[in-house]
């Protein structure tokens, strides 16, 4: 993509199957209940099984490093967690830039599910491949 | 419950984790990173590297050692049925790679109370076998009704 002020980055649509969240506990080392055993989750007052929230975070850095060129383009990212995710409901992660100066892009993006920002105020700090923007 | 502050600045022992190829690809694959920087060996090596690739998220897996100690401790008094990850901020330097060994320390670096709801706040610095700074953490836990 050209990273030029009001740039989208390419859209990016997640649907965590059903057993994501236990992958992601083994992947991570969380194994917090909420998010792996649906009783324990409504014992505790959720409407079940929660994603990790840095799962949920994952998604936004992928979304930039897919547009960005590669991982060593992504040297910060902030985000506030809102909204709860949940399994079987799709994501959608969108973004756009903010400013580009000196090849370093300021992406402001978010992560939505069924119109709930579960991720919102991201801002990502890219280090831009040469000729990918000023 | 009154917050206690007296805990901030307190710095927990450095805890060292091994980067391991496997570990990379199953992270990698649980966060659908799809880049085979992550995934295939000698796609990471015509691109320059000596292994596979961390995704710049993996931070959590090598900064997790170190920073379950600080959140668990006591002294800082977070109740877990009370808390929800509130905010977290990740700083990169040079990628970490298959093989690499990171030492992170951690620190308590703020607890606040506005409205009745807390903000615990800590430092994650994760340092590489070779000096270099990979990435700097700050975690804001949020605990309700305090």
């Amino acid at each position: 993509m050209n990273f030029v002020e009001g740039a989208k980055l390419p859209e990016l649509t997640v649907t965590p199957d059903k057993y994501l969240t236990v992958r992601y506990a083994g992947a991570s080392g969380d194994y917090n209940p909420i998010h792996i055993d649906e009783e324990f989750a409504k014992a505790v007052g959720l409407p079940g099984r929660i994603l990790h929230g840095l799962f949920s975070m994952a998604l936004v850095a992928r979304a930039q490093t897919e547009a960005a060129g590669g991982p060593a383009s992504l040297k910060r990212l902030a985000v506030q967690f809102r909204g709860m995710g949940f399994p079987e409901q799709e994501i959608t992660v969108t973004g756009t830039v903010a400013s580009v100066r000196d090849g370093v892009a300021i992406v402001h993006a978010e992560a939505i599910q069924d119109g709930n920002a579960i991720i919102r105020d991201a801002v990502a700090e890219l280090r831009l491949p040469r000729g990918a923007g000023r | 419950m009154a917050l206690s502050t007296d805990v901030v600045g307190k710095t927990y022992p450095p805890q060292t984790y091994a980067v391991g190829r496997e570990k990379v690809r199953e992270y990698a694959l649980a966060v659908g990173e799809g880049d085979p920087l992550h995934l295939d060996v000698e796609a990471a090596r015509a691109a320059g590297y000596a292994d596979l690739v961390a995704p710049p998220m993996f931070a959590v897996v090598y900064a997790a050692p170190a920073m379950g100690p600080a959140i668990f401790d006591p002294e800082v008094g977070i109740d877990f049925a009370l808390m929800v990850h509130g905010a977290q901020q990740f700083a990169w330097g040079p990628l970490v790679i298959a093989g690499d060994e990171v030492t992170t320390t951690v620190s308590v670096e703020s607890i606040e109370e506005r409205g009745g709801v807390g903000f615990f706040v800590f430092a994650s610095v994760s340092v590489n076998q070779d000096g270099h700074t990979v990435c700097v953490g700050t975690w804001t836990n949020v605990v309700r009704g305090i």
